[in-house]
C-alpha cells in the first residue's frame, strides 16, 4: 500500500475525528453537567442527518441544512430537557434510561419516516473539489469537515475558559452544589447546555452524512464511539473530548482498513488501557 | 513493647487539591486507653479515622495497627484485624431488619460471605450473636423491625452495635452522641461506658463535658494539626484550646 | 398465616397458574409464547443480579445471551459439536467473556459502568456483525437443529415447553438460593451501603464482579434455550434494542425482586407479539413504554402488587421475610 493510500486514510481518521468530536463534546458537556449521559445522543446526530437530507432535497443550499438541523435537534433537546429530564431531577439513572428509551423512539420515527433504504446526502459542490498538496489529491470536504471541527473547538473553547458563562459551567462541573450556593441558575445552565449539545450533534450529523450516508442503525453506531470518546478523554472536558475523538477516530478508521471484522474489538482497546491506569480519562479530574 | 500499643499514627498528611486537611498528624494510643478527639467543625478529625480505615489514601505518612503497617491498605482489610468503626452520618442498610443490619456485620468476618448457597437466615450463630449485639446496645425487643420504623436515636445506637458485633480489638466511634437528645445522649454516654475495657477506643465528640466524662486522655486537633494532647486538667488549662472553644 | 406467607402463597398460585395456562389453551401458538416468555424470564432474571441486588445497571446484557447462542450455533454447524457439548462450550465461554468485561466495567460505577457495559455490548454485537466469514454477518446463522433429549424429540412445542418449565424451575430456585446466600446478602448489602460493607470486611469490587459473573452465566443458559428455541441466530440479538428489552423487563417487573423480572418478562414478550401483528413499530412501543415505566412506575409492577396486596389483606403482624 501506498504512501497516498496511508495519507488518505489518515485524512479519513482525521474526518470521523472531527465528527466525532462535534458529537461527543456536546454529550461530554452535558454528562460533566448534569450527570446524565444522554443516550439519546446517536439519535440527535442521525435525526439531524436526515432533518438535512430532507432540507437539501427541498432545494436549498448546505449551509442551510446544517443550520436547521442544529435548530431542530436543539429544539427537540429542549423539549426533552424541559419536559422529561426536568421531571426527574436529581434521579441521574431514571433520566439516563429515558434518554435511551427516547433513542428507540427517535430511531423507529426516522425509519418511519424516511424509509429503511440506506440515502445519500450530497456534499455540496464548492466543498468537494478536490485538494493538491505534497503531490497528493486529497477529497476537499473532509479537509473541510476537519476544519469545522477544530473552528468549533476553538469556539467551545473560548466558550467555556473566556466567557461568564463558561466560567458558570466550569464552577458548576467542578462542583454543582457550590456552584448552586453562590447564586449560579443551574437550571438554566442546563437546558442551554443540553440544547447546545445537541444542536452540535444534530449539525455534526449533516456534516457527517456525506462521509458515511445516513441509514437506519446509523445512531446505534455512533453512540458507542462517543461513549468511547468520552470515556478515553475524561467527562466534561473540551479538551478530553477533543483529544478523544481524534484517537478514536484515527484508531477505528486504521482497524478497520486492516481489520475490518475487528475494528469494534480494536476500537475498545484505548479505552481498556484507560481505564486500567486511568479511570476518571486522560483529562478527566481523578479522584482524590 | 509494640504490643502495647494499639494503634500509632506517623507524619500523616492528607491534602485535598490546595485544602491540607490533615498535616503530619503524628499519634499513639496505647492498648486499653479510651482517647477523645476534640476539635471544631472541619478540624480534619473525620479525616483521620478515613485515612485510618482506608477510606482514604495517605498523601503522606504510615498507620500501624497494634505493630502492623496498615498504611494505604483497602478498608475490608480493616474487620479481619480488629478494627471497626462508626459513621458521623448514618450509614446502615434502610431495606433491612435491624437484625439484618447486624447480620450483615457478622458475614463481614465470616468465610460463609462468599458462599453462593448457604442460606444465612435462621443459622443459630448469626441469630444469637445478632440479638447478643442488639441487646448490648438495648434494641433487642426491636430486632425484626425494618430500619425504616426506628428513630434517629435507635440508629446511633445500631450504628454501635454494628461495630460491637465484630468484637473488635480498636473501636473507632466518629460523633455516636451528634443529633441526640439530651435523654437519648445519656443512654448512648451509658451504652459506650458499657463497652468492655479491652476495647480499645477513639472517640470523636464536640460536647466536652460528655466527652471528658467518657475518655481517659485527650487530642485536641485543629485545622488539621494535633495542637495538644493530655488528660483532662492538662487540655482545660491549654490557653490555645480555651482560644479555640472561646472563639467558636 | 402472615401477610408474607399469604402473599407467598398468592404468588406460588398464580405463578403455577400462569405456568399452565399455554398448555390448558392447547394450541402450538400460545405453548410456543410459554417458551418465549420463560427464557425471556430466565436472561431477565440473570440481569437482574446485577441491576436489582447489585445496583448495577447494564445495558450491555444481551452480549451474553447472544454470545452463547452464536457459540452453540458455529459449533454445532461448522465443528460437528452436539448440541450439548456446544452448550457447555458456550457456558465457559460467556463465564470468561463476563469475567473479562466485568473486570472493565467495574472500573467504574455508576453511570460510567453503565456506559462501559453498553459499549462493550456493542462491541460484541460488531463482531458478530462484521466478522462475516465466521459469523454469517448479516444473515445470522439459521438452521441449527433442536437436540433429542431422554429419546423425546423437543420439536414438539409441548415437550420443548416443559423443558423450559424445568429450567426455568432451577433458574428461580438458583436464584431464590442465592439471594439469600451470604454471597447474596453482602451483593446487597453493597448496592445500599458500599462503604459501609467495605469495613465491615466485605470485598465490595470482587463482590460486585463474582455477581457479574454469575449474571453473565445465566444469561448463557438463557442464550443456550433461546438458540433451541429459535434455532437462529442474528447479530440484532446481541444489540443494544435487545439489552434495553430485557433491562425494561427487569424495572417493569422490578428490580431487586424474585418474580419482577417473571412479570416484566410476560408483559414485554406478550406486548411485542400483540403489537407485532398488528404493527410493525416495535421498537417505538419499546421507546415509549421505557419512558413511560421509568416516570410513572419506577419501582415496577411486582413491588407495587405486593404494596396493594399488603393493603387489602386483613392486617396481620408482619415478621416474615419479605416477599421477594
Ligand atoms: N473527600 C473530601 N474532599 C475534599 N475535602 C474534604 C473531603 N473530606 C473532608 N474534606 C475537608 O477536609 C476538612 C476536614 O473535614 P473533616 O475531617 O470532615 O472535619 P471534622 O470531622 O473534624 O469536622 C474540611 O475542610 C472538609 O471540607
Ligand atoms: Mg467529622
Amino acid at each position: 500500500m501506498s504512501i497516498g493510500f496511508w495519507l488518505l486514510q489518515s485524512l479519513n481518521a482525521l474526518a470521523l475525528g472531527g465528527l466525532l468530536f462535534l458529537l461527543s463534546s456536546g454529550f461530554s458537556l452535558i454528562f460533566g453537567l448534569m450527570r446524565v449521559a444522554n443516550l439519546s445522543h446517536g439519535a440527535y446526530f442521525m435525526l439531524g442527518a436526515y432533518v438535512g437530507l430532507s432540507v437539501l432535497q427541498a432545494g436549498f443550499g448546505f449551509i442551510e441544512a446544517i443550520l436547521a438541523a442544529g435548530i431542530v435537534i436543539a429544539i427537540l433537546g429542549g423539549l426533552i430537557e424541559r419536559f422529561l429530564l426536568r421531571r426527574l431531577a436529581n434521579r441521574t439513572l431514571a433520566q439516563v434510561l429515558v434518554t435511551l428509551g427516547l433513542a428507540f423512539a427517535i430511531a423507529d420515527i426516522c425509519l418511519m419516516l424516511w424509509s429503511g433504504d440506506p440515502m445519500q446526502l450530497p456534499a455540496p459542490k464548492w466543498l468537494s473539489q478536490p485538494i493538491r498538496a505534497f503531490g497528493f489529491v486529497f477529497p476537499g470536504y473532509r479537509v473541510f469537515v476537519v476544519e469545522v471541527s477544530i473552528v468549533v473547538a476553538l469556539l467551545l473553547w473560548l466558550l467555556i475558559e473566556r466567557t461568564k458563562l463558561g466560567a458558570m459551567v466550569r464552577a458548576s462541573v467542578d462542583d454543582i452544589q457550590m456552584a448552586r450556593g453562590v447564586g449560579i441558575p443551574a437550571q438554566k445552565l442546563f437546558s442551554f447546555i443540553f440544547c447546545l449539545g445537541a444542536a452540535l450533534a444534530g449539525m455534526g450529523g449533516v456534516l457527517g452524512g456525506p462521509i458515511l450516508s445516513v441509514y437506519p442503525g446509523l445512531d446505534g453506531e455512533m453512540l458507542p464511539l462517543a461513549l468511547v470518546v468520552v470515556i478515553l478523554g475524561g467527562i466534561g472536558s473540551i479538551g478530553g473530548a477533543f483529544v478523544g475523538a481524534y484517537i478514536t477516530g484515527f484508531v477505528y478508521t486504521f482497524g478497520q482498513t486492516l481489520l475490518p471484522a475487528f475494528s469494534y474489538v480494536i476500537l475498545f482497546l484505548p479505552m481498556i488501557v484507560i481505564l486500567a491506569f486511568r479511570p476518571s480519562g486522560l483529562f478527566g479530574k481523578s479522584a482524590p | 513493647m509494640t504490643a502495647e500499643i494499639a494503634l500509632q499514627i506517623n507524619g500523616m498528611t492528607k491534602n485535598f487539591g490546595g485544602l491540607k486537611a490533615i498535616d503530619r498528624v503524628d499519634l499513639t494510643i496505647p492498648k486499653g486507653d479510651r482517647r477523645l478527639l476534640l476539635g471544631p467543625n472541619g478540624a480534619g478529625k473525620t479525616t483521620l479515622f478515613n485515612l485510618i480505615t482506608g477510606d482514604l489514601k495517605p498523601t503522606a505518612g504510615s498507620v500501624q495497627l497494634f505493630g502492623r503497617d496498615i498504611t494505604g491498605l483497602a478498608s475490608h482489610h480493616c474487620a479481619p484485624l480488629g478494627l471497626a468503626r462508626t459513621y458521623q452520618i448514618i450509614t446502615l442498610f434502610p431495606k433491612n431488619t435491624l437484625a439484618e443490619n447486624v447480620v450483615l456485620s457478622l458475614l463481614g468476618i465470616s468465610p460463609l460471605r462468599w458462599s453462593p448457597i448457604s442460606r444465612i437466615k435462621g443459622r443459630k450463630e448469626f441469630e444469637e450473636r445478632a440479638r447478643a449485639a442488639l441487646k448490648q446496645v438495648g434494641l433487642d425487643a426491636k430486632a425484626d423491625r425494618p430500619l425504616g420504623e426506628t428513630s434517629y436515636g435507635e440508629k446511633r445506637r445500631l450504628e454501635i452495635a454494628l461495630a460491637l458485633a465484630q468484637n473488635p480489638s480498636l473501636l473507632l466511634l466518629d460523633e455516636p452522641l451528634a443529633g441526640l437528645s439530651r435523654q437519648e445522649r445519656l443512654d448512648v454516654q451509658a451504652l459506650i461506658e458499657s463497652i468492655p475495657r479491652d476495647i480499645t477506643l477513639i472517640l470523636i465528640e464536640h460536647d466536652m463535658d460528655v466527652a471528658l466524662a467518657l475518655a481517659d486522655s485527650i487530642t485536641v486537633m485543629y485545622h488539621g494539626r494535633v495542637i495538644c494532647e493530655g488528660d483532662r486538667a492538662q487540655v482545660v488549662a491549654d490557653p490555645r484550646v480555651k482560644e479555640i472553644y472561646l472563639a467558636s | 398465616m402472615t401477610n408474607t406467607s399469604r402473599i407467598t402463597t398468592i404468588s406460588v398460585t398464580l405463578l403455577i397458574l400462569a405456568l399452565a395456562a399455554p398448555l390448558l389453551l392447547g394450541q402450538p401458538f400460545y405453548i410456543n409464547i410459554g417458551s418465549q416468555v420463560l427464557i425471556a424470564a430466565i436472561f431477565a432474571m440473570s440481569l437482574n443480579i446485577l441491576v436489582g441486588y447489585g445496583g448495577m445497571t447494564s445495558i450491555g446484557h444481551a452480549a451474553y445471551l447472544g454470545t452463547s447462542a452464536y457459540v452453540v450455533a458455529l459449533l454445532t454447524l461448522q465443528h460437528g459439536f452436539s448440541f450439548y457439548s456446544a452448550s457447555a462450550v458456550a457456558l465457559l465461554v460467556v463465564v470468561i467473556m463476563a469475567a473479562i468485561f466485568g473486570a472493565i466495567a467495574l472500573r467504574g460505577t455508576g453511570i460510567t459502568f453503565l456506559m462501559i457495559t453498553l459499549a462493550l455490548g456493542q462491541t460484541m454485537w460488531g463482531v458478530a456483525f462484521r466478522w462475516s466469514d465466521v459469523t454469517g454477518g448479516d444473515n445470522g446463522l439459521p438452521d441449527i437443529k433442536r437436540p433429542d433429549l431422554f429419546g423425546l424429540n423437543l420439536v414438539e412445542p409441548g415437550l420443548f415447553y416443559a423443558v423450559m418449565i424445568a429450567l426455568f424451575m432451577v433458574a428461580l430456585a438458583g436464584m431464590w438460593i442465592f439471594i439469600h446466600s451470604g454471597l447474596g446478602l453482602s451483593l446487597q448489602g453493597t448496592r445500599d451501603q458500599p462503604r459501609r460493607m467495605g469495613m465491615l470486611g466485605h470485598h465490595v469490587w470482587l463482590v460486585r464482579w463474582i455477581a457479574f459473573i454469575i449474571a453473565g452465566f445465566w444469561a448463557g443458559v438463557a442464550g443456550i434455550a433461546f438458540i433451541g428455541y429459535h434455532g437462529y441466530i442474528h447479530p440484532l440479538s446481541l444489540g443494544l434494542a435487545n439489552s434495553a428489552e430485557v433491562l425494561l423487563m427487569v424495572i417493569a417487573g422490578g428490580a431487586g425482586t424474585l418474580l419482577g423480572p417473571v412479570v416484566g418478562a410476560t408483559i414485554v414478550v406478550v406486548l411485542k407479539m400483540v403489537v407485532s401483528a398488528y404493527v410493525s413499530r416495535w421498537v417505538l412501543l419499546l421507546g415509549c413504554t421505557f419512558v413511560a415505566i421509568v416516570i410513572l412506575l419506577p419501582e415496577g409492577v411486582v413491588p407495587g402488587l405486593e404494596r396493594l396486596l399488603k393493603s387489602i389483606l386483613p392486617a396481620a403482624r408482619d415478621d416474615g421475610e419479605a416477599g421477594s
